[in-house]
């Protein structure tokens, strides 16, 4: 494959690796040819900033698991020698930290514009579906980093989570007493979590996020109008309303970068604490497992789901009101992952579905922030009656979607792109 | 899409800011990561400057004290040591006036000390990492040369120092023991890991 | 639509305005400040000689607190280190063994490193300040923000003795009985060494210490935060020319 008349020593040596690896061919599939839609908005940005803060918290990860101690002897001290005594400790650390909650809210928001454009819908339904997944052992990663920094927060929230498989009739006890391997949360609990936080999830979170990707250049992005570019071609077979996204995301994406790197640098630096909800104040107590802090919340992403199972209060069928609560919050994310079947309109975006599907909408997101806000705050009779509206809403924003879907009278799409 | 209107000169110059810019960036989130190497706030107060305290030292004896988990003898040599290590000249030695940089320059020469009487050594064979023995006693029988002045001798491979140091020829060893350090807040304590003031 | 969906943003984001309040105890607000180096000293001073008997602070180093506070060595080992075993690099470890405090107060002293960040600094001057004599309890005082504690007010030779003073405003058998700590007040009745001002100051000081010892690499933060986001605001500004450049094709 020698090529006589090498023009230049670079084309040479990019043609020696493609002859090897389909490196010009994946970054044309990939950026350079990959054509998106012009019109993304900003709910567009927040999809390559996941991957931002993806790699933020692998390498301050990686750097952490250097100075940490996962032992119920060490683990506190070491947070604190990594804050105090180890050279920009307190930095990495803050980043890592603050990056959790960074995550959950790119996540969230990522999520959303999915539910606004119908990003879900056919021919999407297996990028919707590896997100989700993104979205579930995202929670499990979360859920298991808390503990390691054995404060109070981290060991009873962890008591309380695990405590929810205990719930399952039958095999429940027996569950819990597995996953803690032991009869309460101890070291040995600590080191198995240290395991999977750094090592296992950290691998199918990053695998995920590549069949995420693989799956979304298949059928190409979706767009607010919610209509496929791929439809109408130009002669050389290109999307007349698609952009190469190398130079044009990667350009406008350097911008929401820059950006959501400013606020979240302010956060870093004046906020580490983040009013209480990314760092929580007991948490500044080391792990003490004959004392219980007068009020456990878990850390704010999880608080709508934990909204509901305080929400369920009562027993139906003879199953007792703990197993029910268990019940509806794997439901409440289960449901999620059956989206795509659920929504049965002509149309994907909300700007041309009816007036029913917005004000679904609108009300499911209303009741899933308040859901978050009342799982902060300890429980009360008005607030558990406010959790419980909550929570209905939500469920009939799934389970009603067959029919409202179907019902609504939708406006006409238009044959090309808007704005 | 038409390139038409492109103004190529002011793309450049922007992609160039940028890039520039970004790189400035990547080097400055590097810095954190990179400084957290250093050896932390615990390590530098386990590697801190120890005091040793030499009032019962006596004549011809070694004293090990440990400083950043290396031993470092301090040995008090006797007028008899010292004219036998001073006789010892190049034929023996392969750095008689210590000329490598084995030792804080205020610690340079023959005797490879401030005060010839007490000599200051890292323990720490120069060839692959043993402890060397301490044998001041002259013509012992067990290091395996004639003449022998007095000094250290290592059992792992059989490198020979005298009692300043330094090291002798054709042994495995290629320099001279390592002087750490030191200085003398008095005239029985002796503080290794730190220089003195105006050294 | 669109300004909905931006109000809903705006909800997304958490605020810090639920954070779970105290227990209804009215605390008495200060802030600290970092900045203030002599005060940081005094504070420093007044936690080794009157806190750190039973007290330690796990977690800071002497040798720290003198490169943040900007005192030398050579004073701070005359002054400040009392102890022979601890050394200018070691931690600021109490003198008093665990044993010991375990049979003397049942249970050890905590460990205040992390004190300012747990309770929070308010908490900490307010309880410093509102000790009062209570001849039932053992160490003869109590406190108006930590009920039946179990520390005695070691800085009554400064401070005085105080005593609690309720007003009987709807008759004295309810005051009586009522736990209400917020219509009763705190008067000096026996004065110490420092007037209440000079008192109060010298708390002010020992809380802005804890406020220190709890986060002392917010003096580090707040020295490069400023330079990091002007950074990453110049980079977006140029970021923004360079989008803008290219988006010309588009539009």
């Amino acid at each position: 494959m020698a090529n006589p008349h090498k023009a230049k020593a670079e084309r040479g040596l990019m043609r020696w690796v493609d002859d090897r690896f389909p490196a010009t061919q994946l970054w044309r599939d990939h950026l350079s040819e990959y054509y998106a839609p012009r019109n993304f908005n900003f709910w567009y940005f927040f999809g390559s900033l996941a991957l931002l803060v993806l790699v933020n918290q692998i390498l301050t990860g990686v750097w952490l698991t250097m100075s940490f101690n996962p032992s119920a002897e060490g683990a506190f001290a070491s947070v604190e020698y990594i804050m105090r005594d180890v050279e920009y400790g307190w930095l990495i650390r803050y980043m890592h930290s603050t990056g959790a909650s960074a995550f959950f809210v790119v996540v969230y928001l990522h999520m959303f514009r999915g539910l606004l454009y119908g990003s879900y819908k056919a021919p999407r339904e297996l990028v919707w579906i590896f997100g989700m997944a993104i979205y579930l052992a995202l929670m499990a990663e979360a859920f298991m980093g808390y503990l390691l920094p054995w404060g109070q927060m981290s060991y009873w929230g962890a008591q309380v989570i695990i405590s929810l498989f205990s719930a399952i009739p039958g095999i429940g006890p027996g569950l819990a007493e597995w996953i803690r391997g032991d009869y309460l949360i101890s070291g040995i609990t600590l080191n198995r979590f240290f395991a999977l936080h750094v090592v296992a999830l950290p691998i199918v979170i990053l695998a995920l996020v590549v069949l995420h990707i693989i799956a979304l250049h298949e059928v190409g992005s979706n767009n607010p109008d919610g209509i496929e570019i791929k439809d109408r071609k130009d002669e050389a077979g290109k999307p007349l309303d698609g952009i190469p996204f190398h130079p044009y995301y990667t350009v406008k994406d350097i911008v929401g970068v820059a950006v959501f790197l400013f606020v979240f640098c302010v956060v870093i630096f004046y906020f580490p604490e983040g009013g209480g909800y990314f760092l929580e104040t007991p948490n500044f107590e080391p792990a003490n497992q004959l004392k219980t802090p007068d009020h456990i919340a878990p850390v704010w992403y999880f608080t709508p789901f934990y909204a509901i199972l305080r929400a369920i209060t009562f027993s139906v069928f003879g199953l007792d009101a703990k197993f029910l609560g268990v019940l509806f919050m794997g439901a409440a994310i289960g449901l999620l992952f059956v989206l795509p079947w659920l929504d049965r309109s002509p149309v994907r975006s909300m700007r041309y579905k009816g007036w029913i599907s917005k004000v679904m909408l609108a009300l499911f997101a209303v009741s899933f922030v308040t859901l978050g806000v009342l799982g902060v705050l300890p429980p009360t009779g008005t607030r558990t009656a406010i959790a419980q509206v909550c929570a209905v809403v939500y469920f009939a924003y799934f389970l009603l979607m067959p029919v409202y879907t179907r019902l609504e009278k939708t406006k006409p799409v238009p044959e090309r792109v808007t704005g | 899409m038409a390139d038409s209107g492109v103004n190529k000169g002011r793309r450049r110059f922007l992609v160039g800011a940028t890039s520039v810019v970004g790189a400035i960036g990547a080097v400055g989130v590097a810095i954190p990561f990179v400084a957290s190497w250093q050896p932390s706030a615990r390590a530098r107060a386990a590697g801190a400057p120890v005091q040793a305290d030499i009032s019962k030292l006596e004549p011809g004896q070694r004293m090990t004290v440990e400083w950043r988990g290396r031993p470092v003898w301090v040995v008090y040599r006797t007028p008899e040591m010292i004219e036998r290590t001073e006789s010892l000249g190049d034929g023996i030695l392969a750095d008689p006036q210590s000329a490598r940089p084995q030792q804080p320059d205020y610690a340079a020469g023959p005797m490879r000390s401030i005060r010839p009487e007490i000599g200051v050594l890292v323990g720490i064979c120069t060839h692959l990492g043993c402890s060397p023995l301490y044998k001041p006693e002259p013509n012992a029988e067990d290091v395996g040369a004639e003449d022998w002045p007095g000094g250290f001798f290592c059992p792992c491979h059989g490198s020979r120092f005298d009692l300043a140091g330094r090291v002798f020829r054709n042994v495995p060893a290629p320099t001279n023991l390592e002087v750490p350090p030191y200085h003398f807040v008095s005239d029985t304590v002796v503080v290794v890991g730190e220089d003195g003031e105006g050294a | 639509m669109k300004k909905q969906l931006i109000a809903l943003l705006f909800l997304l984001v958490p605020t810090g305005v639920l954070a779970a309040g105290g227990e209804g105890v009215h605390l008495q607000h200060m802030s600290p400040d970092l900045a203030d180096k002599p005060s940081l000293q005094r504070g420093m001073k007044l936690y080794v000689n009157y806190c750190m008997g039973c007290h330690s602070l796990e977690y800071q180093r002497f040798s720290r607190a003198a490169e943040d506070l900007g005192m030398p060595e050579d004073l701070v080992v005359d002054n400040l280190i009392f102890s022979p075993e601890l050394g200018f690099n070691d931690q600021m470890h109490r003198a008093m063994s665990a044993a010991d405090a375990e049979t003397w107060f049942g249970q050890p002293p905590p460990d205040l490193t992390l004190e300012a960040r747990l309770r929070g600094t308010d908490w900490i001057y307010s309880y410093l300040l509102g000790f009062y004599r209570d001849p039932e309890r053992p160490t003869g005082v109590d406190n108006m923000v930590f009920p039946s504690v179990g520390m005695p007010n070691v800085l009554e030779p400064l401070q005085g003795v105080q005593e609690r003073v309720c007003a009987a405003e709807e008759g004295d058998a309810e005051a009586h009985s009522g736990e209400e700590g917020s219509s009763c007040n705190l008067e000096l009745v026996s004065p110490g060494q420092m007037t209440e001002e000079e008192f109060e100051e010298a708390v002010y000081d020992l809380t802005n210490f804890l406020a220190y010892v709890g986060e002392p690499s917010k003096l580090q933060a707040q020295a490069l935060a400023p330079k990091v986001l002007i950074f990453l605001f110049i980079f977006g500004v140029i970021a923004y020319l360079l989008k803008r450049e290219y988006w010309r094709d588009i539009h």
